[in-house]
């Protein structure tokens, strides 16, 4: 069984939003990064495979240098190898290109990540896989085991719950409970810098840009009207608020 | 400007009369990603296994979640990371074993657990084993297989530990030691698999430390104690009934008992000075939070000036107390490397390098245990009557907290051995104490002198802490003179002695913190960390002012008390600083962030 896990760097659920450079740019100064948290699930069931049914896990980021750290977490977690595709990841779709790219060139019987990153949420870069690969794509997978040569696989739907059996190779967007989460251990930690991480060039162009980023407007304070002045409130919410 | 030379490594005790640079210490800021990762690894450990059941491991009326808890924590090797590879550990170094001891210190109970396995219990037979003592134990301890206690104190022998009754007598076959005696306060004892046994052969002066297996029998045990805090943790009285202890398994030669006890305690100290550093961090992370959350006069408490007094008050302490634990960790991994090279074993170089800095260690275990005391109680204040709810967090923090001042040597004892382990390094030749001392004492009799020698970054405040030394060695001069041999009587001026060297190691610590993070970062960003520095030099300042005269005042009198009351006043001024600002700049970074952000 070898497996594709494709992980993101985000900034931690906690951290601070801020932009720079005219609201062009996320401002990545003193914001911790985190392997995507769905990735992570992807990347614990994987390895749990891996050690159920043998083969390799490689993990694949894209990313500039500075996301390493979480590269070399996944392969402390328990991952054999990775690769790194050298650029921005700066639209799905490129993303997706330099996936489907690394996968062209190796066989992979499971190409498994998040359901979506946690920095933009766009959620279809499973899906563009599919469609690059000519394979069908899933997600959210909550469930999944492999039976020789099939995946039998449960997620949530609209309204309910859905079973359903696919034969591999596959794409898959994976999320909680699909296996418990895995901490690092202090062996995985330090073996982690003897695996091998390669990186290689990306293929093809990112097709947008992002003209300006904006945060929602800040709630501003609270006013407290006593109950017994009561009027004053439709005073405050046409003339002040301006919203009647 | 460092009056140390180039190629000589500080000593233990010399920052009271020396002077380090900012490079020459380690900030935790230079962990590097292997260390950081082991860190991720801890708090994750935390997150996921510790921190949802904090309320089921302090309830449980047996030891098996605990010991549950340690068998997780094993399978992920953070029991082994100062046990060397070759004993299946991981080999880390002091500082990394520290970083581990800091992030698990927000652990409650199961990091007093941990530590007792990881410290007390296992490091006597790193330190002490014989190869085969080694190779037989030490896997099983570095991975969690068997868990291990520390048998020192009994009900009679607590700080005067060398007086306990435990008896070892040699049997008739010459093949065993029979133990008998009584054991109190033994965390881990419901559950450990070994444990570090001290007792006296005969009518022998010292004890001797034997490594005791459970399965030996003889062993019985009351019902966990009862305690303040840290329930969760299995303390137990432990009795000894001709417990039959092979004779190979004394720990190093008769009679070394004592001085393996007080080693090991040593360590002990910095690592639970760090702890504490940890579980201060959690706690006042979570006061910022509730600082937002919590409204009254319809706005968070957080915008109230006397909160975010408490807050960067908080923040200050933690910071510098960090900035003492690692700086006096990288001075025993220097020390380490450097006997190592010079041929010492592994465990030698180790013991030797802690044994250099006792005094630190001693400092550490104070400062910390006190800043964590202090973090808890304003951590209650912030939450009100809800710190007062034993369905807040603070509940637990504030009871937890409590203990860290008593065990591992109480504070006092700690105070008292900071000065004695001065004093006596003096007398032995170790180091000089009597030349600056009498150098002091002439100062103060003549003009004061305006031309403050340091220039540069920090001038000011390095010129304030040469002043504080020159305090410290003023009064403890003239109080060795007066009293001699009898200053041990004196404990009071001890203690206050013990005061300003704590405040002085600390403070000293966090200028060159800032300094070497200047050099790093650029001092723009590094403002706050200049704002937390400058708040503690400004209560270090007044502390020593307060507890040195006291310490004047209690044995000088006439002209003498005058002239020390002078130099007191000249050895502690300070140029004036708006703290009040400062804690509310710190302050308001953390409520942004709703999170202890350094
Ligand atoms: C929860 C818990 C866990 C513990 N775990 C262990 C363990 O695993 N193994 C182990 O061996 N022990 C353990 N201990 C014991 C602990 O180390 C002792 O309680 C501690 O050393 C103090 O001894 P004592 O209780 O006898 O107090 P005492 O020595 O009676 O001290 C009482 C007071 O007198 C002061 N005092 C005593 N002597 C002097 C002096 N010479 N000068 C000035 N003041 C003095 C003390 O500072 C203290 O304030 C534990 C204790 C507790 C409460």
């Amino acid at each position: 069984m070898n497996i594709l896990v494709c992980i993101s760097s985000v900034p931690d659920t906690t951290a601070k939003i801020t932009f720079k450079d005219d609201n062009t740019t996320f401002n990545k100064d003193g914001v911790t990064h985190i392997i995507g948290p769905y990735d992570d699930y992807a990347l614990a069931r994987a390895i749990e495979l891996k050690e159920e049914l043998g083969g390799t896990v490689t993990v694949l980021n894209v990313g500039t240098a500075e996301t390493e750290p979480q590269i070399r977490k996944a392969l402390a977690i328990g991952a054999d190898e990775a690769i790194r595709v050298d650029a921005e990841p700066t639209d799905s779709f490129f993303v997706a290109e330099q996936i489907a790219a690394v996968a062209k060139e190796n066989s992979y019987d499971l190409i498994m990540m998040g359901r979506e990153t946690t920095d933009y949420n766009s959620g279809v870069v499973h899906g563009i896989v599919g469609q690059l690969l000519g394979m069908p794509s899933l997600s959210p997978v909550m469930e999944l085991n492999i039976d020789g040569n099939t995946a039998k696989i449960s997620r949530e739907i609209e309204g309910g719950k859905e079973k359903l059996e696919a034969t591999l190779p596959l794409i898959l967007g994976c999320q909680e409970p699909i296996a418990e989460w895995k901490i690092a251990s202090m062996r995985g930690i330090m073996t982690a810098r003897k695996k091998p991480l390669n990186v290689r060039p990306a293929v093809g162009e990112g097709l947008t840009s992002v003209s300006s980023y904006s945060l929602p407007p800040e709630k501003g304070d609270c006013k407290m009207i006593p109950a017994e002045e009561a009027e004053k409130l439709i005073d405050l919410l046409q003339n002040e608020a301006k919203v009647l | 400007m460092s009056a140390v030379a180039e190629n000589e490594a500080i000593k233990g005790g010399e920052f009271l009369i020396k002077e380090t640079s900012a490079s020459d210490i380690f900030i935790p800021e230079e962990f590097n990603e292997e260390q950081q990762m082991i860190a991720e690894t801890c708090s994750d450990f935390l997150k996921t296994e510790v921190h949802p059941i904090l309320d089921e491991i302090d309830k449980a009326k047996t030891p098996e979640l605990m010991s549950s808890l340690m068998d997780k924590a094993g399978e992920l090797g953070l029991l082994g990371t100062a046990v060397p590879e070759e004993y299946e550990g991981f080999g880390m170094n002091f500082n990394t074993s520290m970083l581990v001891a800091e992030v698990l210190g927000a652990g409650y109970s199961f990091s007093v657990a941990q530590s007792a396995h990881t410290g007390i219990g296992t490091l006597p037979i790193l330190y002490y084993g014989n190869e085969n003592q080694k190779q037989k134990y030490l896997p099983k301890l570095a991975s969690g297989e068997w868990k291990a206690a520390y048998c020192l104190t009994e009900p009679d022998s607590g700080s005067d530990a060398n007086s306990g009754k435990t008896k070892a007598e040699l049997t008739a076959d010459g093949k065993h030691y029979k133990i008998n005696g009584q054991k109190m306060w033994i965390t881990n004892g419901g559950f450990a698999d070994l444990f570090i046994v001290f007792a006296k052969i005969e009518d022998d002066k010292n004890l001797t430390a034997f490594i005791v297996e459970k399965s030996y029998g003889g062993i019985t045990m009351n019902e966990p104690e009862h305690k303040m805090g840290i329930k969760g943790s299995d303390t137990r009285q432990i009795f000894f009934n001709d417990c039959m202890v092979p004779v190979e398994n004394m720990l190093s030669d008769r009679e070394k008992g004592f001085k393996i006890a007080v080693n090991i305690l040593n360590i002990g100290r910095i690592k639970l000075g760090i702890a504490a550093v940890g579980g201060a961090k959690g706690v006042l992370t979570q006061a910022v939070n509730y600082a937002n959350e919590r409204k009254q006069f319809g706005i968070s408490i957080g915008r109230f000036g006397a909160i975010k007094h408490k807050l960067g008050e908080m923040a200050s302490k933690i910071w510098v107390c960090e900035a003492a634990g690692y700086r006096a960790g990288q001075n025993i991994d220097d020390l380490i490397e450097k006997l190592k090279a010079e041929g010492k074993s592994d465990a030698e170089a180790k013991l030797k390098a802690l044994e250099q800095f006792a005094i630190e260690c001693a400092i550490m275990k104070v400062h910390g245990s006190e800043v964590l005391d202090f973090v808890v109680d304003e951590g209650v204040q912030v939450y009100g009557g809800m710190g007062y709810s034993a369905d807040a967090p603070m509940d637990r923090a504030y009871r937890d907290s409590r203990i860290n001042r008593i065990f591992e040597g109480t504070n006092e004892i700690n105070r008292l051995l900071i000065v004695d382990m001065l004093l006596k390094r003096a007398m032995k030749g170790e180091m000089d104490l009597m030349g600056p001392a009498g150098a002091v004492a002439k100062e103060i009799m003549s003009i004061p002198s305006f031309g403050d020698d340091h220039e540069g970054m920090f001038a000011a405040e390095k010129n304030v802490l040469k002043n504080l030394k020159k305090a410290v060695l003023m009064v403890a001069g003239a109080a060795v003179q007066k009293f001699m041999m009898k200053l041990s009587h004196e404990q009071e001026i001890l203690m206050n002695s013990a005061d300003m060297l704590i405040e002085i190691y600390a403070v000293e610590s966090a200028i060159l913190r800032v300094e070497k993070l200047i050099g790093i970062k650029g001092e723009e960003a590094v403002s706050l960390e200049k704002d937390m520095m400058m708040i503690y030099l400004h209560n270090a300042v007044a502390k020593c002012n307060m507890v040195g005269r006291e310490a004047i005042q209690a044995f000088a009198e006439g002209d003498e008390l005058r002239v020390m009351l002078m130099g007191l006043k000249r050895f502690t001024k300070i140029e004036p600083f708006n703290t009040k600002d400062a804690r509310r700049r710190v302050a308001d970074a953390m409520l942004a962030e709703s999170k202890y952000i350094f």
